[in-house]
């Protein structure tokens, strides 16, 4: 297909979502063909790595970052702050599938009793909180340690989001976090399709843009700029401030249902994290 | 000098002269457009356009030269500036204007140094 049919296809798509013929997984396959159509000699598992999939200078860079990976203390820490014990003697590793150990794949999924999309990060404070433990901070520190920690054991998992076509409420979800992608905010009027679909691989300054596909795999990130290890929801934050729009409130249902659609644009990629940004 | 040659040369190519129009700007008017277009807390220009005399310019949108010619009518300009959604609803570019990033003042005077280019 042309690709600026293609491109009008994937911006338009998103405001024709919600009739009966898009779906997810049509979704994933138009963002896919959109972006091997214009980035043809990236191999589709470098996606996984952000703008170093395509900007050979900064690429360099970030090689020689992961020589001594800044976020190797976080999978330390985070592993001593999993084997923990809580208070009452249990741990994390109870309350997850095989011990919590190489699961992050399955994040985020549609809790179908709870009636919302649960994320890794929300579940890890579930599980303090069923074992009468206070919630931690989801940007940063100790929680994002933790979730670096589950991401390491979880490396070279295929994603594989699922969006159960037999609940409504799960599609619904979804199409929320889709539509969150594709509307404008802020004072300087963007949608995060503005900068990652519509303008990927340009420069915003000395930033080079990184696609949508691939924007799931590797979290939490190591950057430069914050000198410690962050969140998803830490970057969507900037994100939103970027652009004079307020950011939501980290791990809000909003920015749950966002990371719904994001993760399901990632499925088939493999896990990298935690990765190093700058 | 040769820049001028250069736009005179495309210009006569696509069949327009760019003389100098009625309307010519103040070089007080330009200056002041050209410092609030560069500044990163007001036009911000750059993070998108390359622009001569300008550094460590973006490539999100196209290189803004050969303003006269891309843009014979001054209002057409300050239209594309000022919301620049009338002419592409799914533009990138934010709307200077509409949401009140710059003021109609700035915006007249980013005008001015722009149509310079
Ligand atoms: C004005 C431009 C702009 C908008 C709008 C924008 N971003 Fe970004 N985003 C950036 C820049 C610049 C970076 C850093 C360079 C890069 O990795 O793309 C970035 C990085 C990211 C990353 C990290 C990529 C990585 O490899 O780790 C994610 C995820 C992301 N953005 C998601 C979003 C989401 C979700 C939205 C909307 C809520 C959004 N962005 C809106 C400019 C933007
Ligand atoms: C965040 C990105 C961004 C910023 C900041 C930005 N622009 Fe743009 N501009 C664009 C894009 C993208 C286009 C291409 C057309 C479109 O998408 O509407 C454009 C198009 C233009 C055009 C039309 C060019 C042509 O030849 O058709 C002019 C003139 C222009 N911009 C001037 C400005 C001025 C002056 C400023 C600062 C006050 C500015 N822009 C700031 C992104 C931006």
């Amino acid at each position: 297909m042309n690709n600026k049919i293609l491109l009008l296809s994937v911006i338009i798509g998103l405001f024709t979502g919600t009739g009966a013929t898009a779906g997810p997984e049509e979704d994933r396959t138009a963002m896919l063909e959109y972006y091997t159509g214009r980035f043809p000699d990236v191999p589709l598992q470098e996606f996984a790595n952000g703008l170093y999939a395509f900007d050979e200078i900064a690429r360099e860079q970030w090689i020689e970052m992961e020589d001594f990976p800044p976020y190797e203390i976080a999978i330390e820490d985070g592993q001593a702050l999993f084997e923990a014990p809580f208070a009452n003697g249990k741990s994390y590793a109870d309350c997850f599938d095989n011990g919590g150990i190489g699961i992050r794949q399955q994040y985020p999924y549609f809790d179908a009793d709870l009636g919302e999309v649960v994320t890794l990060e929300l579940a890890i404070n579930q599980c303090r909180a069923a074992n009468d433990e206070e919630p931690l901070p989801y940007l940063t520190g100790d929680l994002a340690a933790i979730s670096a920690y589950m991401s390491y054991t979880s490396r070279g998992n295929t994603i594989n989001v699922k969006v159960p076509q037999d609940n409504p409420s799960a599609l619904a979800a979804y199409e929320s976090g889709k539509q969150y992608y594709y509307t404008r905010r802020g004072q300087l009027n963007f949608a995060c399709m503005s900068c990652h679909v519509q303008s990927a691989g340009l420069m915003l300054r000395a930033d080079r843009l990184s696609t949508t596909l691939g924007h799931a795999t590797h979290w939490p990130v190591y950057r430069a700029k914050w000198g410690e290890i962050g969140t998803l929801h830490k970057r969507i934050s900037e994100c939103n401030s970027q652009v004079f729009a307020k950011p939501l409130e980290p791990q809000s249902i909003e920015y749950r249902n966002l990371e719904y659609f994001l993760t399901y644009m990632s499925n088939g990629l493999e896990l990298n994290g935690p990765a190093s940004r700058r | 000098m040769r820049r001028i040659l250069i736009i005179s040369l495309l210009a006569s190519l696509i069949g327009v002269q760019p003389g100098l129009a009625d309307d010519d700007p103040s070089p007080d008017a330009t200056t002041r457009g050209k410092a609030i277009a560069f500044d990163r807390n007001k036009g911000n220009c750059l993070a998108c356009h390359a622009i001569e005399g300008g550094e460590l310019a973006g490539n999100y949108g196209p290189p803004l030269l050969l303003m006269k010619v891309r843009f014979p009518e001054r209002a057409d300009l300050r239209a594309q500036i000022w919301d620049a959604a009338v002419n592409d609803p799914n533009t990138r570019m934010p709307p200077y204007g509409r949401h009140r990033i710059l003021t109609e003042e700035e915006i007249d005077l980013v005008v001015d140094f722009i149509h310079t280019l």
